[in-house]
């Protein structure tokens, strides 16, 4: 079963990526490549925030310290050490799994809202060491000079189509990697610790360790998502590391629901449409925001994609509940079976 | 870091007494809104993220009073009061809605009030850092304790935030409101099936710590700047101000704030990159040593 099914992920992963890649000769625009990178830089990040939040039951509101953390890491690896960029995403995920091991030691023992604080905490303390730590990282005027793209096997990221393919590449490879994990044993043991830790510690569950490998885990998939950011706008910026990316994120699992694997993407897909829409319609695209988030948040206090799946549930459930119409009588059961 | 520095300044008077004092008023200003999230998160369980914007808007309310009347202390009362409804209706239309939903729903929620309030006060006021002044009853020379320089309106504040946490400790502690507010933290079903519409305690909490919070907007327009998203620093702080005091807990808060002023503005001069990341230090420690705070009872 299980095999069957990772091979049927693996395809369907195939035939989005090639997808992905045979679309800008169909539809060549810059702004829908762009709109794909930005897409792998927050369907990545939502989606690692996901498994905190819809697997694991750990709500974290500091989860953009690992997109900060990743975009900076990455940028200055590559300016200041001059390391090729496979070398610099791996000590990008390096430095992000003892930061999320560190962190997530401290936290992930806590009651929900000391946890959601805790890390909002570490994000800010990201953050103003970023503003203040200037020589290093440029202070609030964000790492500038350009992040430098040297090819490597053959894969220039200098050139927009590569560093488009690349991008989809990771967004694909990532998911992959987490629909794999949250399959697989360790991501049962995890819903079961999110639904009654009490139950998994009887069975003989250290539920400490298993939380911290789950915050680590997203951590560094989390960072992967700064990576894809720091590479397309050549640089990093101490917004990265702000409070808001966590809100958005967290906005963007509540948009496309916690319950489905891909309703963090679908939830990305909508926040950055909706992002373009406002901001070229008004410049008081916060107030605009807010009012959104208000009324969905107010309206259907679920995301889209769960509301939905419920709505489908409840009412196919009223169908099955219904009594038999009187037009359809037991008189002629043959009839239906041999219809099917 | 800089611990010469640190050394210098711990061996002379002059320099222990003025960061002193800017660390008691840092410290004051912080107890009146962290005040306002424990004594929101112990009887709610429900963590305001909103309430630096009610800082804020304290701060802008007392500008424009200020601008239109002249009179400072009309000011302070009428943003108090203001940023007090604006709790009330806050509470009643928005956060009661999501009573009970994920915490993360309810961070979102107020995520969207931010976002909101932070966009029509640049809408209103303008995005450009604005500043009050020291009003005239203030202007006076500083008094001079041990070499070190005490503004007047320092010590008006930190008498009159000292005032307010001995009135709270004591309306909490002493009075029939207090022990009902008490008893919703620990039991609302039993209070309310006391007849005790426990809805108006909620709603009362939740203004009081606005009164608090558009208080401390207030007090500190003289002596901060005031821009759109100042109130966000102050909430992350408050909340640390909870975890190191326990929740719910007035001497908590009061002990707690006065720390973390204490440790900004030493912090200012032996870390200056790392004032922050003394408080999360501070805080880190006490989460470890006793987690449920100096002042909160166990479990």
């Amino acid at each position: 079963m299980r095999t069957s099914s990772t091979r049927r992920d693996c395809l369907l992963a195939l035939i989005v990526f090639a997808l992905i890649a045979v679309l800008p000769m169909l539809w060549p625009s810059r702004g829908m490549s762009d709109f794909v990178i930005r897409l792998a830089a927050f369907g990545i990040f939502a989606t690692s925030l996901n498994m905190l939040v819809g697997y694991a039951g750990l709500e974290s509101f500091g989860h953009g310290l690992f997109f900060g953390l990743g975009a900076y890491s990455f940028a200055l690896a590559m300016q200041r050490l001059g390391t090729s960029i496979p070398a610099a995403l791996v000590l990008t995920l390096l430095l992000s799994v003892v930061v999320a091991g560190i962190v997530g030691a401290i936290c992930v023992r806590l009651k929900e809202i000391y946890f959601a604080f805790l890390t909002l905490a570490f994000q800010m303390l990201l953050h103003s060491l970023i503003i203040a730590w200037t020589p290093l990282t440029g202070g609030d005027q964000g790492l500038t000079g350009g992040v430098p793209r040297p090819p490597f096997l053959g894969i220039r990221l200098d050139q927009p189509y590569h560093l488009y393919l690349f991008s989809a590449g990771l967004l694909v490879l990532c998911l992959l990697g987490m629909r794999h994990i949250v399959q697989s044993p360790f991501g049962y043991t995890l819903r079961l610790i999110r639904d009654n830790p009490a139950r998994a510690t009887s069975l003989g569950i250290n539920v400490w360790a298993m939380r911290l490998a789950a915050f680590v885990i997203a951590g560094a998939f989390g960072s992967i998502g700064g990576v894809v950011m720091s590479l397309f706008v050549s640089g990093a910026f101490p917004d990265f590391a702000y409070w808001t990316i966590s809100g958005e994120a967290i906005f963007m699992i509540m948009l496309g629901g916690t319950t489905l694997f891909l309703g963090p993407v679908a939830g990305a897909v909508m926040l950055l449409v909706l992002n373009d829409v406002v901001t070229k319609l008004t410049e008081h695209y916060g107030l605009v925001l807010g009012l959104i988030i208000l009324l969905f948040a107010l309206g259907l206090r679920k995301g889209l994609a769960d509301y939905l799946a419920e709505l489908w549930r409840a009412r196919s459930a009223q169908r099955l509940a219904m009594p038999l119409p009187a037009a359809a009588p037991f008189a002629a059961p043959s009839n239906k079976l041999s219809g099917e | 870091m800089d611990l010469p520095a640190l050394a210098n300044c711990v061996t002379s008077l002059s320099c222990i007494v003025t960061q002193s004092t800017s660390g008691l008023i840092i410290g004051m200003l912080l107890f009146l809104v962290a005040a306002g999230v424990s004594l929101i998160f112990g009887v709610l369980k429900v963590i305001n993220f909103a309430h630096g914007s009610f800082y804020m808007l304290g701060a802008y309310l007392v500008l424009t009073v200020y601008g239109v009347s002249d009179s400072f202390l009309l000011a302070v009362i009428a943003a108090a009061l203001g940023v007090a409804v604006f709790g009330l209706l806050f509470e009643r239309l928005i956060i009661s809605r999501v009573y009970g939903s994920q915490v993360l729903m309810q961070l979102l929620v107020c995520y969207g009030v931010i976002l909101i309030l932070d966009d029509l006060v640049k809408i209103i006021w303008g995005p450009e850092f604005k500043s009050l002044g020291m009003p005239p009853a203030f202007q006076k020379p500083p008094y001079l304790v041990g070499g070190g320089v005490v503004p007047v309106y320092y010590l008006f504040l930190i008498v009159l935030t000292l005032l307010i946490a001995l009135a709270l400790g004591l309306a909490i502690t002493r009075t029939r409101l207090g022990k009902i507010v008490r008893a919703v933290a620990i039991n609302p079903g039993m209070v309310s099936a006391l007849g005790i519409n426990t809805g108006y305690v909620y709603a009362g909490v939740f203004m009081l710590g606005g009164l608090l919070a558009g208080l401390a907007g207030a007090l500190a327009a003289p002596v901060r700047s005031i821009v759109s998203g100042m109130g966000l620093s102050v909430v992350v702080e408050s909340f640390i101000v909870t975890v190191i005091g326990g929740m719910g807990s007035v001497a908590g808060a009061l002990v707690g704030s006065l720390l973390i002023g204490l440790v900004r503005s030493f912090g200012t001069i032996g870390f200056p990159l790392f004032t922050e990341g003394l408080m999360f230090l501070l805080m880190a420690v006490v989460l470890v040593l006793k987690p449920s705070g100096l002042f909160g009872r166990e479990g």
